[in-house]
């Protein structure tokens, strides 16, 4: 994926550190969405996304950042999304993108469902934390 | 404290019409107090409303699913209405696909459907 690390210097900024800030997260990502035009489709596609990476990032990284950003690239336009978080970092990231692996209570569908739902998906973790960069372009 | 999403009576069927962008803790107590009003008003149906939820996404999703399993053992078919066309196609593409949830376009066609599906269990 493309480093859009640019853009977010400019970027919108909700903190989680639990479940009504998932909501904030979502809600943010889903103003700047409706503002980009993008279709009601690809809308719903991204926040359920954001939605999916968000809980991940508080039950799993014990909460952190998301930033989002409109981005442009080559005639159309988008939205970026990053999520960051201190946590102890996945272990073993093939597994965790496995549909229906789950290392807790859920479904096992957070991480391998979002990457489906966008057009660009990265991960970087390790012991210092992860970051989950998403992109969905407009139609 | 979070908010609750209220549960309606109307003669032997609980209405759910979620109408706020749901966080977690409210889609637990909701399966909780659903669970409870289905035995303590002896409930033969539940209609769940979403036509407001502008998502669903694995947790809600999975809630749905559960909740009809529940009320199922407890004697009570769910019926989940007003899924919005973009949700539906997310849902799918996101892996989930709400097996053993019965859906029904709108209130009124879920209305018909617990009325015949409770015909014929009679």
């Amino acid at each position: 994926m493309k480093d859009y690390g640019a853009a977010l210097a400019s970027a919108d900024t909700v903190s989680v550190a639990n479940s009504s800030d998932v909501v904030s997260a979502r809600q943010m990502v889903r103003t700047l969405a409706q503002r980009s035009g993008m279709s009601l489709v690809h809308q719903t596609k991204l926040v359920t996304a954001a939605s999916e990476l968000g809980r991940n990032m508080l039950v799993y990284g014990g909460g952190g950042v998301v930033r989002a950003a409109t981005i442009t690239d080559a005639g159309r336009s988008g939205i970026y999304v990053a999520f960051e978080d201190q946590g102890p970092g996945i272990g073993d990231l093939d597994l965790a993108l496995t549909d229906g692996w789950t290392s807790g209570s859920g479904m096992g569908l957070g991480l391998s469902g979002a990457k489906r739902l966008v057009d660009d998906f990265d991960i970087d973790t390790g012991p210092g934390g992860t970051t989950v960069r998403i992109v969905k372009w407009g139609r | 404290m979070t908010d609750r999403v209220p549960v309606l009576k109307i003669g032997d069927i609980l209405l759910v019409s979620i109408q706020v962008d749901l966080e977690d803790q409210m889609v637990m107590d909701l399966q909780d107090d659903l669970s409870n009003r289905i035995v303590d008003t002896n409930a033969k149906g539940v209609i769940i409303d979403i036509s407001a939820l502008e998502i669903v996404d694995s947790f809600v999703g999975r809630m749905l699913a559960t909740n009809a399993s529940i009320s199922r053992v407890l004697g009570a078919e769910t019926i989940v209405v007003g899924m919005r066309p973009a949700v539906a196609m997310t849902l799918v593409e996101l892996g989930l696909s709400l097996q053993g949830v019965r859906t029904a376009l709108n209130l009124e066609r879920g209305l018909k459907l617990l009325r015949r599906l409770s015909a014929g269990r009679a």
